[in-house]
């Protein structure tokens, strides 16, 4: 159970888009590019940046061409970008995206709920938007929510989980990032999932995006790693409540999780103080405490 | 991603989803087909020690009457949770939160098949305890020189001295005393410590008579790594059914620290109701694992622990509400907060 761990962990950070959507308060274009900026100066290789959805369902990534055209790209660092269909694609693909992600669903409810369609209905969608992909040799991240538990359904099962994310990587996803949407999984459903699933997808093709809603984030990460996942989502400060219960925390903070990987030797690249700088500018724009707690034990003494 | 209004209007509540789910609310059912703890390495049972009522309010910045601190050990009793650090029959002088030690201890409920210990830092602490009523005491340790001399104002083995006499007379007593060694992971004057002389603590502990030894990773600085190099030099001299891991959460890693705990054997885990008790050493920041947070990850792994998850959410929203603040466990905020109910 607690064999070797991988010696490199691949941190791919939320904070500007799955952070900033779901937090009260919308900050103006330029703190989102300034906070974008300030991540790429602290290691992190990969950065969500925004979202090419429609401003009537996501207002808070309404500015994304400005965003995306803002920021300064890093060489060395992937800037992906959500699409959840062509039109979002090539408006991504226009403004100057050069990675793009695609959001399915282990829940057929969820996905009801949430963009009006079945799970297959979301696929066929994407299979346009891989097909453009593939043209213009943009690669292209999935992500699975629901996988340890449904806000509809409740209990969802490892195998739907597998085909799911099976099908995604057969489209040509590289990478497969599994989300505990509302974080009620725990190191024992994390291993039962990751089990089944890692019989369809390769190890190396997976990551988990956790949800600390219920404290287990971090936890869940661990039980990952030991497994082999080798890349793991997080958010600066911890932004991103949950949608599903107020008040509730949802995202993993950032900082956390890369205190964790340094105390067990896992190489990350990444600079945790310059990190917890950037959490406390973005706390600051959004006028509120920090969800991590790394951060909060550090201003101390 | 996607409608989240519309989404907030037709989920279930957190309140259904407790109910619904099984692996939440309620300890696992007896041979649950799809999880093998056995098979994972992991024990069946974990002791979970409750320390909010002592080490929990001891750290909290409100001081609760008496009748309050009674209220909430009662409620705890019926959670089935098998111990309960009750209080500290230290000088009041020093912890002005436990001066009604007396009073509590003759004051709570005693169920059967619950232990209530209490913390005696010294023989005259213990024979106030004993006086009082006590039935199982502890004595607190530590790995770290500097934080024995500024916490007790003693060397590490003036402080052993002073066990001893506690321990001696224990024995006399038929009294289970119980050894905790702070700083077991780091401390707040020395910074790193030797994990050789944690279990040179520990074993020094134990051999005195100490039935139990509970790890403190004190300011919560630990990390999996850590956690697993201080259990391997101490699993040298202290037997796995000897240890307990006391872990606070003031970096985030406590769950993670505890997880790594149980892999290796340790099957005693001690967490704070609500997670009371910030830390003294870092401003604003947290301290004990919250109880409900190990309870639900636990339930998770299929180990029992014949504790009533809900039941803890009550008694820790109890507490939360007297001491006018919010808890610091995730699961009760998360189950408390419905969002909008169908």
């Amino acid at each position: 159970a607690s064999g070797a761990y991988p010696k490199r962990v691949k941190v791919v950070e939320v904070g500007p888009r799955d952070g900033l959507q779901n937090e009260k308060n919308v900050v103006p274009t330029p703190v989102k590019i300034n906070l974008i900026n300030m991540l790429s100066e602290t290691g992190l290789q990969v950065i969500e940046a925004t979202s090419f959805v429609s401003p009537k369902w996501v207002p808070q990534m309404a500015d994304h061409t400005e965003v995306m055209q803002g920021i300064n790209k890093l060489p060395g660092i992937s800037y992906p970008v959500l699409t959840p269909n062509l039109k979002g694609f090539q408006a991504a693909v226009a403004a100057g995206a050069k990675e793009v992600s695609i959001f399915g669903a282990a829940s057929e409810l969820f996905t009801k709920k949430n963009i009006n369609c079945s799970i297959e209905e979301s696929l066929e969608r994407f299979d346009e938007v891989m097909r453009a992909a593939k043209e213009a040799n943009i690669p292209v991240r999935g992500y699975v929510s629901c996988v340890l538990g449904c806000p509809y359904e409740g209990k969802i099962s490892a195998a739907k989980v597998a085909e799911v994310s099976k099908k995604m990587y057969s489209m040509g996803c590289y990478e497969i990032s599994l989300g505990d949407t509302i974080g009620v999984g725990t190191p024992g459903s994390m291993r039962e999932m990751l089990a089944v699933v890692m019989k369809e997808v390769p190890v190396g093709a997976l990551a988990v995006h956790c949800h600390d809603t219920y404290g287990q984030a971090l936890a869940n990460i661990l039980v990952a790693l030991q497994m082999g996942v080798s890349v793991v989502d997080a958010s600066v400060a911890g932004l991103g409540g949950c949608p599903y219960a107020q008040g509730a925390s949802g995202n993993v903070a950032t900082e956390d999780l890369v205190y964790m990987l340094n105390g067990l030797g896992i190489h990350t690249g990444v600079d945790l103080q310059k990190l917890m700088d950037t959490g406390t500018f973005i706390c600051n724009a959004l006028n509120r405490k920090t969800n991590s707690k790394v951060s909060q034990a550090s201003c101390r003494l | 991603m996607g409608t989240v209004p519309s989404a907030l209007k037709h989920c279930l509540s957190y309140q259904h989803l407790l109910k619904e789910q099984l692996w939440i609310a309620e300890p696992p059912a007896a041979a649950h087909p799809a999880q093998e703890p056995q098979a994972s390495g992991l024990p069946e049972y974990i002791k979970i020690v409750e320390v909010g009522p002592r080490d929990g309010l001891q750290n909290e910045k409100v001081i609760v009457p008496t009748d309050t601190k009674i209220e909430l050990i009662n409620q705890l009793s019926k959670t089935g949770l098998p111990a309960i650090e009750v209080t500290s029959f230290v000088s009041s002088k020093w912890v002005p939160q436990m001066a009604d030690h007396k009073e509590v201890m003759r004051g709570i409920e005693r169920h059967p098949g619950v232990q209530y210990p209490v913390l005696t830092p010294n023989l005259q602490g213990f024979h106030s305890a004993i006086a009082a009523g006590a039935t199982e005491v502890s004595v607190f340790g530590a790995a770290s020189e500097s934080f024995s001399k500024m916490n007790i104002n003693c060397s590490i083995e003036e402080s052993i001295e002073r066990f001893e006499e506690v321990t001696k007379s224990a024995r006399n007593m038929n009294i289970p005393v119980r050894g905790y060694v702070s700083c077991a992971l780091g401390c707040p004057y020395e910074g790193k410590v030797v994990p050789d002389k944690v279990a040179e603590v520990s074993k020094r502990l134990y051999s005195m008579g100490c039935y139990e030894i509970s790890l403190g990773d004190t300011i919560g600085v630990g990390t999996p790594g850590s956690m697993k190099k201080m259990l391997e030099a101490v699993m040298k001299e202290i037997p796995l059914s000897a240890l307990a891991v006391h872990c606070h959460d003031t970096y985030g890693q406590a769950l993670a620290n505890i997880l790594t705990a149980i892999q290796m054997g340790v099957a005693v885990v001690d967490s704070s109701v609500a997670g009371l008790g910030g830390c003294p050493y870092a401003k604003g920041a947290t301290g004990n694992v919250a109880t409900e947070d190990v309870i639900y990850m636990l339930n998770g792994l299929g180990i029992n622990t014949g504790v009533n998850l809900c039941a803890v959410m009550e008694a820790g929203n109890f507490i939360c509400t007297a001491l006018n603040k919010k808890t610091n466990s995730k699961v009760a905020q998360a189950s408390f907060s419905t969002g909008t109910t169908n």
